[in-house]
């Protein structure tokens, strides 16, 4: 799709984020996860997955956000085919598992950030449980931990205009769910390999 | 084109066709894995070489607008680079913010306008006085001069020096209209080979190091020897150029001198940040910053003597346009 194309593109020439030459998995879908910095994080990442990776690959946005325009609910379901999820107000028909559950049936990655909000500091926080729970119940899909260093300088939180600044997005090494394993250590396993970039 | 601007690039391609010859038989006798390395890496720096040097030819076809265009990415990704390295605060981003988007553009617009006048205080003048007034609105005072001191620096380095290249163009000189072309030429062309004549003569002869604790690759048998053959050779293009043989031979002396003394400076800055590379953009290089490192300082020298020297004076009144919309 050619806008995808062109956003991709514009993206990696801001940034200086460079493309994968190729997938960090291999073959299929897997759930990706990042430290969450910025609002341009899912831009970044998205810009830097090999092309055929990239429109297989649906991110979490918050549909509070994406949804209140037309040209919000363009990009977030035409470009990034993304899986709006509710910040607020969760109920058992709403879950956000759910929806991130069904587009994962549907043969597609997706894009998470488990610490759940944005940190300022430049520190990878605590993960919340609901990489655990997604893990579980797809054990077979690898998890590919995506460490993100210096996008908090390309927009820091309650500015609205980007610098270019040169960002870098580490793909590290997959992970992979553990039946035996208690969730909080899976949890601390699933940073630790992201801080191993 | 013209002859001589055929016979400038034929000369570019002439090196480049002996360095790729010299490098293929080189990598093919190398024995030991030191040797084995620095071919490896003298031939990736030949074939971004190529590269740049199209980009580069092909400026000189296609024109004035398309060379400050071409000018005003390298700023914008050298900048880049000085700012990524240079570690800046949260009260930085609305000036970064100008510096990047409103400054950069707007000092390449006046080179395209050809309004020497204005582009020539542009950035040493109103950016430079704005850059403290933006900065002080945040009512951050922690890092206020070392903070606006980089953004000004980056500015003045990446921008308003680097522009001095494609300004060469607009510059009047006496008996050379329309040729200006050809003095960018020997402008790039002598501050690039003296990089690589350094280089070589280092790699080959170099014992004495000549700034051990700015840049330990530098050697004093290198910065002779590079400086002495770059000369030489450019020299011998003088027929391209508006000076007689012994003013070329001052020009591109003057030229190698300062890119010698701008690519210390700027390895001064790189080592007091603790990096060794300002990026990796160009295979075999490094960022953007080290190849221009010794433009930076040379362009606005090289553009001021010019002017002095050879200039008709006739950019220093605003374009005609500008004086009719003033009504005078």
């Amino acid at each position: 799709m050619l806008p995808s194309r062109i956003l991709a593109a514009a993206t990696r020439l801001f940034t200086g984020v460079r493309c994968l030459a190729a997938s960090p998995h291999g073959e299929g879908p897997a759930i990706y996860y990042a430290n969450h910095t910025s609002h341009l994080d899912t831009l970044v990442i998205w810009s830097a997955l090999p092309a055929e990776q990239r429109v297989l690959t649906s991110p979490a946005a918050a549909e509070d956000y994406w949804s209140t325009s037309a040209l919000r609910r363009y990009v977030a379901n035409e470009i990034f085919r993304a899986v709006l999820i509710p910040r607020e107000g969760i109920k058992r028909d709403n879950n956000p598992l759910d929806r991130l559950s069904k587009c994962l049936e549907g043969g597609r990655s997706i894009l998470i950030f488990p610490e759940g909000t944005r940190r300022t500091d430049g520190e990878v926080g605590p993960f919340k449980s609901g990489l655990y729970h997604l893990a579980r119940r797809f054990p077979h899909l690898p998890l590919v931990p995506v460490f993100l260093d210096n996008l908090a300088r390309v927009l820091p939180k309650g500015t609205l205009l980007p610098v270019p600044i040169i960002v870098q997005a580490h793909f590290c090494a997959p992970i992979h769910f553990d039946e035996k394993e208690a969730k909080q250590a899976f949890l601390d396993r699933a940073r630790e390999a992201m801080l191993k970039h | 084109m013209d002859y001589e601007t055929k016979l400038l690039l034929s000369v570019v391609v002439g090196i480049l066709v002996i360095a790729s010859v010299v490098g293929f038989i080189l990598a093919k006798n190398a024995k030991t894995d030191g040797a084995k390395k620095t071919i490896a890496n003298m031939n990736a720096r030949t074939r971004s070489w190529w590269v740049m040097a199209s980009v580069f030819g092909s400026m000189l076809l296609l024109g004035p607008t398309f060379t400050t265009v071409l000018f005003a990415m390298i700023s914008f990704l050298a900048m880049r680079e000085f700012i990524t390295l240079n570690k800046t605060d949260r009260a930085d981003h609305e000036v970064l913010f100008w510096a990047f988007f409103i400054f950069l553009p707007l000092n390449y617009l006046l080179v395209g306008m050809r309004w020497y006048g204005l582009f020539t205080i542009l950035i040493p003048v109103y950016a430079f006085i704005f850059i403290p007034f933006r900065r002080v609105l945040t009512g951050e005072t922690k890092n206020f001069l070392i903070s606006t001191s980089k953004i000004q620096w980056a500015l003045l380095v990446c921008v308003y020096s680097v522009s001095h290249i494609p300004m060469l163009l607009t510059l009047p000189l006496k008996d050379y209209a329309g040729e200006n072309a050809k003095l960018l030429f020997f402008f790039v062309f002598t501050a690039q080979l003296s990089d690589v004549m350094q280089y070589v003569w280092g790699k080959i002869f170099g014992k004495r190091p000549v700034a051990p604790q700015v840049s330990p690759n530098k050697t004093l048998e290198g910065t002779i020897g590079g400086i002495g053959t770059t000369v030489a050779i450019s020299t011998s293009l003088w027929w391209a150029t508006p000076f007689a043989v012994w003013q070329a031979a001052l020009m591109a002396l003057l030229i190698c001198l300062a890119g010698f003394f701008g690519g210390l400076v700027m390895s001064a800055i790189k080592r007091d940040l603790g990096a060794k590379d300002w990026g990796a953009s160009i295979a075999g290089h490094g960022g953007f910053m080290d190849r221009i490192d010794s433009l930076c300082f040379a362009a606005p020298l090289f553009f001021h003597v010019c002017r002095f020297f050879f200039g008709t004076g006739a950019d220093a009144p605003p374009p005609e346009w500008v004086l009719r919309m003033l009504g005078r």
